[in-house]
């Protein structure tokens, strides 16, 4: 019983993150009909960026809530700044030429990101950037205390507050998308861009707010997942960013709630299927639901597929 | 005509995209070597029509048959494989690819060589290449672009980029050719010679076509019958001179307040 | 000529001129010329789903690699073997061949499993799938005892020599211009361009795109073949994404689609990773840019899809042409001959 909740808690904690990164994924898929390649980059420059700030503000030495509040927020703007230069500056020139050429441009700043970030510093004071290749640790940006123990399962309070913080993103997210102007734009950008330029939506505005809260969601992720698990490298985004992809897949690309769904069900999959088998297989994992969904269900769960007018 | 099985046969097909329904309870009956018109004001259902015919769509409901078989959710290239081929009403030509290959990959269709062969190029690959050729440039040379053979087709002029589509629409060997809008964007001069090649074609390659037009013109001028459409639903059928006078026709197309003005009542 | 003749007629001519190259080459350049030779392989084969077909397939290190492991384990499985009557040298070539040979089957088995699913759908989906690939199977070898983990296996016997290298990348070269110049291949360039058009015009899309890929797939186990039997080793860090990006870079630096322009790129990127060595650390990172850059600024790359072979003085090698018109045949195409009334505008 004690391992089934240990199971369950670890699942959720890891779908908290699956999720996050998802919508960032799936939000940009809706509105640019374009899979962000360098969105599992972001999520790692996220976490660099909480680790630099942290250590500017010695966190180390004095950590308490406010102080996390900030590094977290900074971090949030920083990557909402960074995923604004990648739409502008690399995606929107190709915006009418042919999807290939758009694909591999992603493919190139997802690898810009990943490998600048392992180049030798360059830079000493006051932060060492590049980071380099060697991983660094993530500070506790919080003293929270010992981990509690419900059941028999132990449970790190900072995944608690992890979780919580995520909870109240996504809420925060629902609300946006659902109730704000911005939303309604994005959802009609999502459905049809050309129309909803012609309604007057200001298309090439929305289109970068989208980036930049997807980039932002990714960069709280980032920060949630280095707390619980410090131990942070300039590849970090490679396999989170896949499975973060095929948790938005699962969910249904495109479908907002199908991501945070498709993250949430990834995170307890991938947990209990590694901890009831062998944990050798955990990545794999996430490629079997892939192969799966691409056989079964192409839509995903809330996806509908769209047809094309020919 | 044969007696026999018609080459397209649609019973009550229906097409609903979630709410909106844009095909209703659409029947055709087409006879071998007919040439009939599809008309209606723009988002009839006309190109929605032809979709679910060639397998773009599958008709949510009713039937599509090919040569008496049933096709419904088959895919594209086993519809064409059968007997259906098309134009497109924004021209959909491999714009990169020469006149010669855009009408040669249609050919292939039916070639019995498949990749091992080209690889090894082996005697059986090498003899059907040559007939393909040959095959390519005959419908080259039927649609008068024999001398464009090796010209880009992003590179011709519109009017040659209709006939090269209309070219490779052939090369496949349908029973039925669809053809939707080829008069589009044409002038006077051109859509006069466009239906005599329509009629053309249909005397030589013995096929039946299936027209959708807005030039009222050109489909009356080509077509022994003619469907019309208006909101997915089907208004009118019959002989051109008939559908010309039909009230219904008329206030789909021009409103209701154009029949008011005449003093027709319906 | 006869059909098998015509057929093998690049390995006639090139197997001799092969050999004569390798008893000239001095053994220092000998990693130079398996960098090239590799490359090509990757590059052409590459080539095939990304340029020709425009499907983008970022897991080539991928299929290297279960080339190479399997080619590995067939080489070690018959390292003692003996044939009676063969000389040694004729029995090591052959295991060699069946090495290979086995290295292709597995690499193309996996490109078909892979490939099934994904390429069913339009979409961006192949260019993810294929990275996870690449990554799950790297993962799934370097927790395997019998592939020999992360230390992989060693001591290959070493069979890959300018010969070898040389008739794999003239295989690939041949391989990739049959494709092209026939219409199968013509098929894959009209998915490419218009997939819709493609399939109304009674292509198998995913058909044609499954057979592209999983003959990619098996060229790329060649290479991986030819690499272990080179250094002698297969380990999982020999097979990253790393290598995929890096044929990616090679491949749309030539012209997606153009078979000249990725042997160009192949030989070039190939040189300049020995000249920069010093640049070891940034050449990612320039590799990075470069895409970007080409992206932006060439998009079609240095060549386009233009080849080699479209120059007037290469007009005379074989490519599909008509019959000479046959006395008393019928035309293909005519029901009734009604004399060129079509088309008059």
């Amino acid at each position: 019983m004690a391992e089934l909740l240990q199971h369950l808690v670890n699942g959720l904690s890891l779908g908290t993150i699956y999720a996050l990164v998802a919508l960032g994924y799936t939000m940009v898929y809706g509105v640019l009909k374009l899979i962000n390649f360098a969105h599992g980059d972001v999520y790692m420059v996220g976490a660099f960026a909480g680790y630099y700030l942290g250590a500017v503000l010695g966190t180390d030495r004095r950590p308490n809530v406010g102080k996390a509040a900030l590094v977290t927020m900074g971090a949030m703007a920083i990557c909402g700044a960074l995923g604004f230069v990648i739409e502008r500056f690399a995606y929107r020139p190709l915006r009418h030429r042919a999807r290939l050429t758009a694909l591999i441009t992603a493919i190139g700043v997802s690898f810009l990101l990943e490998f600048g970030f392992q180049l030798n510093p360059l830079v000493r004071t006051p932060i060492e950037f590049p980071p380099g290749p060697a991983p660094r640790f993530f500070p506790a940006l919080v003293d929270l205390g010992p981990p509690l123990e419900p059941l028999g399962a132990t449970v790190q309070r900072i995944d608690v507050v992890g979780f919580v913080v995520a909870i109240v993103l996504m809420l925060g997210l629902q609300w946006i998308v659902y109730r704000t102007r911005f939303g309604v734009a994005m959802r009609a950008v999502s459905f049809d861009s050309q129309i909803a330029g012609l309604m007057g939506i200001p298309v090439n505005r929305i289109i970068s707010g989208t980036f930049m809260l997807g980039a932002a969601l990714a960069a709280a992720a980032g920060i949630i997942n280095a707390s619980s698990r410090p131990r942070i490298e300039p590849l970090l985004g490679l396999m989170s960013g896949l499975k973060a992809f095929v948790a938005a897949v699962l969910g249904g690309i495109g479908s907002v709630p199908g991501a945070m769904v498709g993250g949430f069900l990834l995170g307890l999959v991938e947990e209990f299927v590694a901890g009831y088998t062998s944990s050798r297989y955990r990545d794999a994992i996430a490629f079997a639901v892939l192969i799966l969904v691409l056989l079964v269900r192409p839509e995903g769960l809330f996806g509908k597929g769209r047809v094309e007018k020919v | 005509m044969s007696a026999g099985v018609n080459p397209l046969e649609l019973e009550s097909v229906t097409m609903r995209f979630g709410g909106l329904k844009a095909l209703s309870a659409f029947s055709l009956a087409l006879r071998p070597g007919e040439l009939v018109g599809l008309i209606g004001p723009n988002g009839a259902g006309k190109t929605t029509a032809f979709n679910a015919i060639t397998g773009v769509y599958e008709p949510t409901e009713g039937e599509v048959r090919v040569t008496g078989e049933v096709v419904n959710g088959r895919r594209p290239h086993e519809i064409c494989a059968r007997g259906v081929a098309r134009t497109f009403q924004n021209i959909r030509l491999f714009r990169e690819l020469t006149a010669l290959d855009n009408v040669r990959i249609a050919c292939h269709a039916q070639a019995t060589s498949g990749f091992f062969d080209a690889l090894l190029l082996t005697g059986r690959h090498r003899s059907e290449e040559a007939r393909i050729v040959a095959r390519a440039e005959e419908y080259l040379a039927v649609m008068g672009l024999a001398d464009r053979r090796d010209e880009i087709a992003k590179g011709l002029p519109y009017g040659e980029q209709r006939r090269l589509e209309i070219a490779r629409a052939l090369a496949t060997g349908p029973k039925v050719l669809c053809l939707d809008e080829p008069a589009a964007g044409m002038n006077a001069a051109e859509k006069t010679g466009l239906m005599q090649l329509i009629r053309a074609i249909r005397d030589r390659f013995g096929l039946a076509v299936l027209v959708i037009e807005h030039d009222m013109r050109v489909v009356m001028g080509v077509s022994e019958r003619l469907l019309v459409l208006d909101h997915g639903d089907t208004i009118a059928e019959g002989k051109p001179e008939a559908i010309r006078k039909n009230p219904k026709v008329i206030e789909a197309y021009l409103g209701d307040a154009y029949l008011e003005e005449k003093g027709v009542k319906l | 000529m006869k059909p098998v003749l015509r057929s093998l007629l690049p390995f006639l001519v090139g197997i001799p001129l092969l050999a004569i190259a390798q008893a000239l080459i001095p053994p220092e350049y000998f990693l130079w010329i398996v960098a090239i030779g590799v490359n090509i392989v990757l590059a052409v084969s590459l080539n095939v789903v990304n340029g020709f077909t425009g499907q983008f397939s970022l897991g080539h290190a991928g299929f290297m690699a279960v080339g190479a492991y399997s080619a590995a384990k067939v080489s070690l499985a018959l390292a003692g073997v003996r044939v009676p009557g063969l000389p040694e040298v004729v029995t090591d070539e052959l295991a060699f061949a069946v090495a290979l040979a086995s290295g292709m089957g597995a690499a193309a088995l996996a490109g078909l499993l892979v490939g099934m699913p994904s390429l069913r759908l339009r979409g961006d989906y192949l260019a993810i799938v294929t990275l996870g690939f690449g990554e799950i199977i790297r993962s799934l070898i370097e927790n395997t005892t019998v592939l020999g983990e992360a230390l992989g296996l060693q001591g290959l016997p070493k069979r890959t020599n300018v010969v070898w290298l040389g008739v794999s990348a003239l295989a690939t070269i041949v391989m990739a211009r049959r494709l092209a110049v026939s219409t199968q291949g013509r098929a894959l360039f009209a998915i490419r361009e218009d997939e819709i058009a493609a399939e109304a015009m009674g292509v198998d899309t995913t058909g044609y795109k499954v057979r592209a890929f999983t003959i990619s797939a098996a060229y790329a186990g060649l290479a991986g073949g030819l690499v272990g039997h080179a250094i002698q080793l297969v380990t999982p860090a020999m097979f990253t994404f790393i290598r995929s990006f890096e044929v990616v870079v090679m491949v749309v630096l030539g012209g997606l689609g153009s078979v000249t322009g990725s042997i160009v790129s192949a030989i070039v990127l190939g040189v300049a990773i020995e000249k920069l060595r010093s640049l070891e650390q940034y050449r990612m990172v320039i590799y990075s840019l470069l895409l970007i850059v080409l992206m932006l600024l060439r998009p079609q790359g240095i060549f386009g899809t233009r080849e080699l072979w479209d120059l007037r003085l290469f007009r005379r090698l074989p490519r599909p042409r008509a019959l000479a018109a046959t006395p008393g045949g019928a035309s293909p195409t005519a029901v009734r001959d009604e004399g060129g009334r079509g088309g008059q505008a």
